[in-house]
């Protein structure tokens, strides 16, 4: 028999599967790519390892984009359930997000082709790093402009149901900070701005998207300044202004 | 908002730290509870702040982001954060979302108070 002490009580307790033990990725040392699908490019994300908001260089920032869904009859899961089938449907135009077969579930990766403050073309990707009935969370890749996650939630607020992004990032290296302080960050807070107001409009809402943008560490990590070598902006245009050399050696090969 | 399924006790542990004992949903809706105990685990002169999560129950990312912010906090105010009682699982997620990278983890409390006195 077992004797039943405080400390036994919390091993047991360890022990047992927690109840949120579904809705998390699995850890993997690096991010690979199930499947890549046709005009996707997948040269920033195999291989790369997920970075959080710890891991960047530029200061580090939350920021809310928040509509009120006045009027419409629906449930925080319905609004989830339909925000990530549908994900890429919200985005505006000029992005485009690879959905990953298995659908927004953790631990799958999504490739993304965007665009860059100066109009430079960027491949990178994306982690479902956590997803249960109510919010979805996606974790950037090595590379990616910023480092940190996104997390996409619903709730009633007041009798209301309310749609909501929040960002925990830092710029990845100092190219990127340079970018988020020379119109990138209006350029982020534009793109899920219109993001949520195309969420809102699939459920025939017309509201205005609150923004709240909290500076939680004005300090830059000089010692990260190195994952410029990872820069998926360069890398994409490195990979775009070499396309004829690798057409000319996929024709002159057997 | 949904009330916060979360409880939170604070006591020292020596001279220069603090337990924050965590037991329930670390989600969004816990961040004034959260931060409520670490001013009152602040207060005086604990330089470290130890988390306790043997009973933690459940968490979700927008948790795992208040702890980032909590530790943006404590490293501002030149205090070190520890935790330890955490699970397999949750280990798990420190090492996914990379904050084992930045948040020191112990087995037990007496390690984790040994350490953050030594400090």
């Amino acid at each position: 028999m077992t004797e039943q002490t405080p400390q036994n009580d919390t091993r047991e307790k360890q022990k047992r599967e927690p109840r949120d033990a579904a809705y998390w990725a699995r850890y993997a040392e690096t991010l690979k790519v199930a499947d890549v699908a046709e005009g996707a490019t997948n040269i920033n994300v195999e291989g790369r390892r997920a970075v959080g908001p710890l891991q960047g260089f530029g200061k580090m920032w939350q920021k809310t984009y928040r509509v009120g869904l006045e009027g419409a009859e629906v449930t925080p899961a319905e609004v989830i359930k339909t925000w990530k089938e549908n994900y890429q449907d919200f985005w505006p135009e000029g992005n485009r997000f690879y959905a990953p077969v298995a659908g927004i579930a953790p631990g799958e990766v999504a490739l993304i082709s965007g665009s860059l403050p100066g109009g430079v073309k960027l491949s990178t990707g994306v982690m479902v790093l956590y997803a249960d009935d109510e919010s979805f969370s996606l974790m950037t890749p090595e590379g990616h402009p910023f480092s940190g996650w996104i997390t996409f939630s619903s709730f009633e607020d007041e009798g209301t149901t309310v749609a909501q992004a929040q960002v925990l990032m830092r710029a990845n290296d100092p190219l990127y900070e340079m970018g988020l302080r020379m119109g990138g960050h209006k350029m982020e807070d534009e793109m899920w701005r219109k993001t949520l107001e195309n969420l809102a409009a699939h459920f025939g809402v017309n509201e205005p998207v609150e923004t709240n943008a909290v500076c939680v560490d004005p300090r830059l990590q000089w010692s990260q300044y190195r994952n410029v070598w990872h820069n998926a902006g360069i890398r994409s245009a490195i990979y775009s202004i070499t396309a004829p050399l690798r057409w000319r050696r996929k024709g002159s090969s057997p | 908002m949904p009330e916060a399924q979360i409880k939170m006790n604070v006591r020292e542990a020596g001279e220069k730290a603090s337990i924050i004992d965590i037991e329930g949903e670390l989600t969004a809706f816990a961040e004034v509870v959260l931060m409520d105990a670490y001013n009152q685990a602040s207060d005086g002169r604990a330089r470290a702040i130890i988390l306790n999560f043997e009973e933690l129950e459940y968490m979700n990312s927008s948790g795992i982001g208040l702890l980032v912010t909590l530790l943006i906090r404590i490293n501002r105010e030149k205090q070190q954060l520890l935790t330890y009682g955490l699970s397999e699982h949750y280990r798990s997620i420190f090492q996914i979302t990379r904050l084992d990278d930045a948040i020191a983890i112990h087995d037990s409390e007496e390690e984790a108070v040994r350490a953050a006195n030594s400090a």
